[in-house]
């Protein structure tokens, strides 16, 4: 019980949230824009996923974004030059996975620090895809929109997809051998090394998954417009990280879990909705987005001064 | 556990004074009150006729006492010049450094402790002598006039340290007084005046050097031990499980180490710190792989070049530093005991809380671990029962070979014995144990076997039940008690 009391207490608040909802603006819970909704943060919930791992590690990945731009930019011409769309998943899965393992190698193979490779690879995926794409949208091929199939069925398939990968990775890192030895390298390296667990190999795994989760999330994102843009994963990082610290995931490594950073996710996600029917300005968005992050982090602090050494 | 008991010590002006005793005698203890980094609870402190009170490394060294650290504790960084100035310059953050003065005093400083280092050079470009230089350089700046010397010698060169015998002299001759502590009785000879010997927090004395011989040091060091019941061995070791030929590995100092361990059987390693006990540890559990000699398991040949094969072999290895290499302090009790079996108890690749737990509760009852249960985290259990927990999780690898490095260090009497009881427990299951301790009645009180380290290499190895002097003789590298190998 008090192992979990952070995944617990955001779970309640995320509950409390709803329940006001309920009461003061229950056409918030109209099914269509409520499925609408929770599609569009299907994309963000399988990079959270990823990003979880990535953070239990001790490490964390600012590039993401950039990947998404990359990976969706990549899967769009791919389909545009008429690839079948199974090939064309696979393709940006692949090319995500590509990009998490340059990241990963450098982290892991150079042992350089995370937060200073993925800044560079950040900056040099977007600025390259600027170069190359100069802005421009691709359009895609009628078929690709909701796999070919009505929105509403292509929505229900996003996000049963995003819970599908969500309750597979949550279930391995709880349960699989590999998932012990993220935390375990995430809450101390050496003393996991001394048990034969080999942490670099830990680490470049984590950032490769990361990558081709975010792949998997850039296609996701694809589909459900008729055209791609290439600023589509700008500030993804940033929300995906906020998710996932929200959820209780320590930023310090070898703790959280990911039905955290799902309800964190969640958390954030309701902000603007419930604004709009709560009749607020939506300027407010940021700014409460910010103090729930802000009361999280303190929260975090408080409780370790508290039971610290 | 106290420390310290009740010393005295007094240091003359222009003398040098020795100060020895085994490891674990109080005399790192001693230096850190001198230099006000530990707050005696009773004595006092005098400093040229002045009684000092509440020491704390500022007043040290406005009082001229200095310490030089077997690791020289300079600003990597920062350039020689820097360094210095950062320790004897006063003034706030925004003054105006004076930079041709700055590097003038380093200049003068340098040349008076007879070091050729050149005052822009960065730290990390100078080797370990020339950072002692830079040290003293510091504490002769700071017009020390007690100047500690803490193992100086460890890493040096037999020229190297001819050269810092002579900076020593010369201090001694301009008036300074300095406690010179070392293992190596031969330069206690060269260089002291007078030798204080610390045995368990408490001087056994203060001697002129001229008076002594090796044999009385020795002597003096080891004293007579408390007597401590230890299980004993109940059955003859059986048959070669590890069998080492001429060892060794360039990367950690670890050379041409020759031995064989027996099922059944307690080896105990002694040596002075840094004799390469641990060091060898790691070789055998493939930290740092051997690059000579030969590793033969139960009479096959093997390699080891990592942790992962070393557990495969069956070897296993229970680190010295259980908070920082054995235990994970924020995991629960039954992970930290399954994180090296994750790939034999679970075959299928899922873990199932049910076994896990199973298995935690069994150790948790039969090394009798106190916890709350096998959720609560590794942190939150005592010294005694986190080594509990560290030796689980080896256990359950179910190992033929056991390595412990210092298995009861920081551990109260109570659990120690439990630890001790342990151990022989497992030696009578047939595991062959190689016991590394420091603590010398555990040593001679456990082992079946003695083997000693000096230098990387095992000087000797010496029956059970031998003498606390023969093996004090041998750490230190004296031949007295030729026979008794």
């Amino acid at each position: 019980m008090k192992r979990h009391f952070r995944e617990l207490s955001v779970t309640a608040t995320l509950l409390l949230v709803l329940l006001g909802m309920a009461v003061f603006a229950p056409a918030f819970f109209q099914p269509q824009p409520l499925l609408s909704l929770v599609t569009r943060e299907a994309p963000t919930l399988i990079v959270a996923c990823g990003m979880a791992l990535v953070i239990i590690c001790r490490q964390i990945d600012i590039s993401v974004g950039s990947q998404f731009s990359v990976c969706g930019i990549g899967a769009g011409l791919l389909a545009a030059r008429g690839w079948p769309l199974p090939l064309v998943i696979g393709a940006a899965v692949g090319l995500g996975a590509v990009l998490g393992a340059i990241n990963g190698w450098l982290v892991a193979g150079l042992r350089l620090p995370s937060i200073v490779v993925t800044l560079a690879t950040m900056v040099t995926l977007r600025q390259g895809l600027n170069l190359g794409q100069q802005g421009a949208f691709v359009n895609l091929p009628d078929k690709v929109q909701w796999f070919g199939l009505n929105q509403s069925a292509g929505q229900w398939v996003l996000v049963l997809c995003s819970l599908a990968v969500l309750a597979t990775l949550g279930l391995a890192l709880r349960h699989w051998p590999a998932g012990r030895q993220v935390y375990a390298v995430g809450s101390n390296a050496e003393a996991a090394r001394l048990a034969g667990i080999r942490p670099q190999w830990v680490t470049f795994l984590v950032f490769v998954l990361l990558g081709a989760l975010t792949g998997l999330a850039a296609i996701m994102n694809v589909v459900q417009s008729p055209q791609v843009q290439p600023l589509a994963g700008a500030g993804l990082e940033l929300k995906v990280i906020a998710a996932v610290v929200v959820g209780g995931v320590a930023i310090a490594g070898g703790r959280g879990n990911l039905w955290g950073a799902f309800a964190g996710l969640l958390l954030l996600a309701c902000v603007s909705p419930a604004l709009t029917h709560l009749h607020i300005e939506a300027y407010w968005e940021k700014a409460i987005q910010g103090a729930i992050i802000l009361l999280a982090v303190v929260a975090d602090g408080v409780r370790q001064r508290r039971s610290g050494p | 556990m106290r420390a310290l008991r009740g010393v005295d010590f007094d240091l003359a002006a222009g003398e040098v004074h020795a100060l020895l005793g085994e490891n674990g005698a109080g005399k790192s203890t001693l230096i850190k009150v001198v230099t006000g980094a530990h707050a005696p609870d009773a004595g006092e402190i005098t400093v040229a006729g002045r009684t000092v009170h509440g020491l704390t490394p500022t007043l040290a060294q406005q009082l001229g006492i200095a310490c030089i650290y077997q690791q020289p504790a300079l600003f990597p960084d920062l350039t020689v010049a820097e360094n210095i100035g950062l320790r004897l310059e006063h003034g706030g953050a925004t003054r105006r450094i004076d930079w041709p003065a700055r590097r003038a005093r380093t200049a003068d400083l340098l040349a008076r402790v007879g070091a050729t280092i050149d005052p822009e050079a960065e730290v990390n470009e100078l080797s370990m002598p020339e950072q002692q230089l830079v040290e003293i350089a510091c504490s002769v700046g700071a017009g020390a006039r007690i100047v500690i010397m803490d193992e100086p010698t460890a890493s040096l060169t037999q020229r190297e340290q001819g050269r810092l015998f002579t900076v020593v002299r010369e201090l001694r001759t301009a008036g300074v007084g300095v406690v010179y502590i070392s293992h190596r009785l031969e330069e206690i000879f060269a260089l002291a005046d007078r030798v204080t010997v610390l045995r368990d927090g408490a001087s056994v004395g203060t001697h002129p050097v001229a008076a002594m011989k090796e044999a009385d040091l020795i002597k003096l060091m080891v004293g007579r031990e408390v007597a401590q019941l230890y299980p004993p061995a109940e059955a003859p070791p059986g048959d070669v499980v590890l069998d080492l030929k001429a060892i060794g590995c360039t990367a950690s100092g670890v050379r041409g180490v020759t031995l064989e361990l027996r099922t059944g059987e307690i080896f105990g390693l002694a040596g002075l710190v840094g004799a390469g006990r641990t060091e060898l540890a790691r070789v055998l559990f493939g930290l740092t792989p051997a690059d000579s000699g030969e590793i033969r398991l139960n009479g096959r040949r093997v390699v080891i070049p990592s942790p992962r094969q070393a557990i495969e072999l069956g070897i296993a290895y229970v680190p010295e530093d259980r908070r920082r290499h054995g235990v994970i302090l924020e995991m629960p009790i039954a992970q930290n005991m399954t994180m090296a079996v994750h790939r034999t108890i679970f075959p299928r690749g899922w873990l199932r809380d049910g076994a896990e737990e199973a298995l935690a509760l069994d150790f948790i009852r039969t090394l009798a671990v106190k916890c709350a249960g096998p959720d609560a985290p590794g942190g939150t259990l005592s010294g005694g029962n986190q080594q509990k927990v560290s030796l689980a999780r080896w256990l359950a690898t179910k190992p033929r070979v056991l390595i412990l490095d210092e298995p009861t260090q920081g551990v109260d009497v109570g659990a120690k014995s439990e630890i001790h009881r342990i151990i022989r427990r497992l030696a009578k299951d047939g595991l062959a144990v190689l016991m590394i301790s420091s603590d010398l009645p555990e040593v001679l009180g456990m082992s079946d076997r003695i083997g000693v380290m000096r230098g990387g290499a095992l000087a000797t190895v010496l029956p059970g039940g031998s003498d606390a002097h023969t093996v004090m003789a041998a750490a230190l590298g004296q031949e007295t008690n030729k026979g008794a190998a």
